[in-house]
């Protein structure tokens, strides 16, 4: 399979994000304007210098129009992009793509989700007519059945395990307390996080990512004119997709352990980068903790902990925000919340910010001094069918 | 009528729920009840029962012996009206499209008429009868009702060693009222007790008479009668009268099923008789039925792995109130979560071996089984080069597993595993007559048929696993 990338080839010049919410105020369309501003005044551009957009929506709205209309575009490209949770890199990816190729100069990458209208709790799969055999399991029960197969498999106890798990909720929700953007913006024990009643296998409502609206969009240049826009520029270093085939729901070989999508996409992503040792080579990361068993189990599928060794690693702190590769520095999925298109995008923000020194001081990692290399890993799916993101982006060119 | 006729195969399905009587009279209230009833799961109905029971009959059979080449559905309780529901077991037994199945609704005596006329007749007929018994709170059905299936292959000699001979019968009939229902109304009526047993004893004698009559036989032939009917003081009155030691009715652990109860009992028999033995089934339905069968030796081989008293045995308790609520008496706050979409019905159609009969597909290049079927195997091998792969009947392995407290069911929590089948395959799949704390990786399965939902007012069937039972 021939996956070249495009390294140092374009780089993101703004950025913009929306606070994520339960916003009963703003619609779509608001939202979606917003994060264009944001993005263009971050840039000091203006709305005409945008050649070609990419708009990452999972259920919120259709087509390009969806986005060409609230913003008002002149005659301007927009491709409505979608890939589950995976939907705001996607579009991000495909901007990327474009610039490369040349065909366009300037492009945006924007997300949003407005999943506070439909009046259900959660978040809750479009209606495609079926043969009615699909399963209708929610997503947080379907992460849910690693636990026991991790438990099982490294021989955790699995109560244990679950304060792991919890761990990391914890640390995600200290790091969203100093985020003004976050969802939730409180600190929460692990210990109080245990005690809470488990709605999906052993995971409470604190294991699962919040269900806010939101946007967030970037723009992207060639690496030639970055610094037309910016004195510090985000060059693209590795851009990887990985679309499952199912097969883990239909082979008995998959344990449930591991995200097999996910390795691979990082395995690409790494080859592109050159990076050999990403536990050293990365200053941060922001992966896709849609629940607390996936954020676990990532560390290991990324490499940045040995197989089966990530639960020890969590307990250790090596993922905290004064740990040695932070994870999730802006809250995650759990505090910072999920409006789905927007997630892959917000990802990119926090890299955007904490790569050139602007993330405030009560969260900047403190790893900068020797790395300049952020990951992104953004993820679509469920265990055994998945599709994953992997994106590396630096301040230095290579 | 030269060749012999009479039972090929039966299987019976009582479900693994049970209503201990005097729960209710703590809820309710009421008077103190003893013993329990079947209760079907809040995922069964008389279709998803009735399945259950023939693939239990059609296991009796030798592997190459001649399958059902016709199959009829008697309930009360049918899941849809105007569309025949015989067809939806039809495809869940992966019945050749030239058997014909057919519904005979309505009345309990349905059930026990079609046997009649699929032993008289000259097929080899897969008979099934199933019934979800409701009434009213503290009523007779609710208290005295059971839900259960049972399935009988009625066929002939020629088709196989007869587990046991049917003999003959009579029948009498007359127009009464004794007990009714409109369609639509959640409980029957009955006229006072007493009528009922003026109505059905002399009808009783006469079919009784008839029938020994045009056997040869008398009273002290019968080894064993098996009572049951719609009037329970007659129908003890009518059993005392036969001269004849008359079997347990199983109310005090099942209930009366219905139109499911005249072949569950007769099935109940047969399960411990002895070769020889002749057995008649008297029915009281509006008229009376008189069915003499005589038990083979063949029987003693070819019975049913799992019997009547076995399932009874099999049970677990369910709360009188969530009783209610599965069988509709009770409306339940649903969680705040969209409700499932109907299943669509070409989607459905297409994918029928899969979806009622449980049929994979293995690849035939690298032997891998896929469920769901698939043109396109996982690990290499070519395109639409597979084998369809029956499950249905498979065991497995409980690999991983999750209880999901927040999805939209029925009957909240939903117990969901991943299961490794025997010989291979893996189908993620909701479990079901299992309590929560009651799974564990590694735990044994197998496979039953089920209704998943009803939206739209279409009924979603599909298959769960359940802890084997042996």
């Amino acid at each position: 399979m021939a996956s070249h990338g495009i390294r140092d080839r374009v780089a993101i010049v703004g950025m913009g994000c929306t606070p994520f919410r339960e916003h009963w105020d703003c619609s779509l369309d608001d939202l979606l304007i917003d994060a264009h501003c944001l993005a263009l005044d971050s840039a000091g551009m203006v709305k005409d210098d945008v050649d070609a957009y990419w708009y990452g929506t999972s259920q919120s709205s259709a087509s390009g129009i969806s986005l060409a209309t609230p913003l008002r575009l002149d005659n301007r490209p927009v491709t409505r992009v979608e890939n589950y949770c995976a939907t705001g890199s996607e579009a991000l990816r495909q901007a990327c793509y474009a610039v490369a190729s040349g065909a366009y100069d300037v492009a945006v990458a924007i997300g949003g989700e407005k999943v506070k209208d439909g009046g259900y709790q959660g978040l809750n799969a479009l209606p495609i007519p079926t043969d009615g055999t699909n399963r209708t399991l929610t997503a947080a029960a379907m992460f849910s059945l690693m636990l026991p197969a991790y438990a099982e498999r490294y021989s955790v106890d699995e109560d244990r395990l679950r304060y792991v798990v919890a761990k990391i909720a914890e640390k995600n929700h200290f790091n969203g307390a100093r985020n003004e953007l976050a969802q939730f913006r409180r600190e929460i024990s692990a210990e109080a996080i245990c005690e809470m009643a488990a709605m999906a296998g052993r995971l409470s409502v604190f294991d699962c990512a919040g269900v806010a609206d939101g946007a967030a969009a970037a723009i992207v240049v060639s690496a030639e004119r970055a610094t037309d826009y910016t004195d510090a520029p985000l060059y693209v270093k590795a851009l990887s997709l990985v679309a499952g085939d199912g097969s883990g729901l239909v082979d008995p070989a998959f344990d449930f352990t591991t995200l097999p999508e996910c390795a691979a996409a990082a395995t690409d992503a790494y080859a592109q980068a050159g990076i050999t040792d990403p536990r050293t080579e990365l200053a941060m990361a922001e992966v896709h903790d849609c629940f607390t068993p996936t954020e676990l189990v990532l560390m290991e599928d990324l490499s940045f902990s040995e197989r089966g060794e990530g639960w020890s690693d969590v307990l250790d702190g090596r993922f905290a925000l004064d740990g040695d590769l932070p994870v999730n520095t802006d809250g995650g999925l759990k505090s910072f919340g999920h409006p789905v298109g927007a997630s892959g995008l917000r990802m990119h923000y926090e890299a955007w910010l904490q790569l050139r020194g602007e993330a405030p001081a009560e969260r900047s990692v403190t790893t900068l001094d020797t790395r300049s290399r952020a990951l992104v890993h953004n993820l679509g799916g469920y265990p055994g069918e998945m599709v994953s993101f992997v994106g590396i982006w630096g301040t230095e060119k290579d | 009528m030269s060749t012999i006729r009479g039972i090929l195969a039966y299987g019976v399905h009582v479900p693994y729920r049970r209503l201990d009587r005097a729960e209710i009279a703590t809820v309710m209230g009421a008077s103190d009840g003893r013993g329990h009833r079947s209760v079907a799961s809040f995922d069964e109905d008389t279709t998803t029962m009735g399945v259950e029971a023939a693939r239990r009959a059609l296991a009796c059979l030798s592997d190459g012996a001649p399958t059902a080449g016709a199959l009829w559905f008697s309930t009360v309780a049918p899941a849809y009206l105007d569309k025949t529901n015989a067809t939806v077991m039809h495809a869940a037994l992966r019945l050749d499209a030239s058997v014909p199945a057919l519904d005979f609704g309505g009345a309990q005596r349905s059930a026990v008429g079609a046997l009649r006329a699929a032993l008289s007749g000259s097929d080899r007929t897969l008979v099934v009868a199933s019934d979800v018994r409701i009434g009213l709170p503290t009523g007779p059905e609710d208290v005295g009702g059971g839900d259960a299936a049972a399935a009988v292959l009625t066929g002939s000699s020629d088709d196989g060693p007869l587990l046991a001979e049917y003999l003959g019968g009579a029948t009498a009939t007359a127009e009464f009222t004794d007990r009714w229902r409109t369609p639509g109304s959640d409980h029957s009526r009955t006229w006072e007790d007493r009528f009922g047993e003026h109505a059905y004893l002399p009808l009783v004698r006469q079919a009784w008479a008839d029938a020994l009559a045009a056997t040869g036989l008398t009273a002290a032939d019968i080894t064993l009668a098996v009572a049951t009917g719609l009037h329970g003081r007659a129908t003890k009155k009518a059993a005392a009268g036969l001269g004849v030691a008359v079997a347990d009715d199983r109310s005090a652990t099942i209930g009366n099923a219905g139109a499911a109860q005249p072949a569950l009992l007769l099935a109940d028999v047969l399960d411990s008789a002895e070769a020889g033995a002749v057995v008649a089934l008297v029915v009281l339905a509006d008229g009376c039925e008189v069915l003499l069968f005589r038990a083979t030796d063949a029987l003693a081989t070819g019975r049913p792995t799992r019997s009547v008293a076995a399932q009874v045995e099999d049970r677990a308790d369910v709360a009188y109130t969530r009783y209610l609520a599965w069988r509709g008496l009770l409306e339940v706050q649903p969680p705040n979560r969209p409700q499932p979409n109907r299943p669509s019905s070409s989607a459905a159609l297409r994918r029928t071996d899969w979806k009622h009969g449980f049929v994979g597909a293995t690849d035939r290049t690298t032997g891998i089984i896929h469920l769901p079927p698939s043109r396109v195997g996982i690990a290499g091998g070519e395109v639409d080069d597979m084998d369809p792969t029956p499950m249905a009947d498979a065991t497995g392995t409980i690999a991983t597993f999750t209880v999901d407290r927040l999805v939209y069911s029925q009957s909240p929590p939903v117990v969901f595993a991943v299961v490794d089948f025997d010989g291979g395959g893996r189908m993620p799949i909701e479990l079901t007559d299992v309590d929560p704390a009651d799974v564990a990786i590694g735990d044994r399965v197998e496979m039953t048929f089920r209704r998943l939902f009803t939206a739209d007012e279409l009924h979603n069937y599909f298959w769960k696993a359940r802890p084997a039972r042996g």
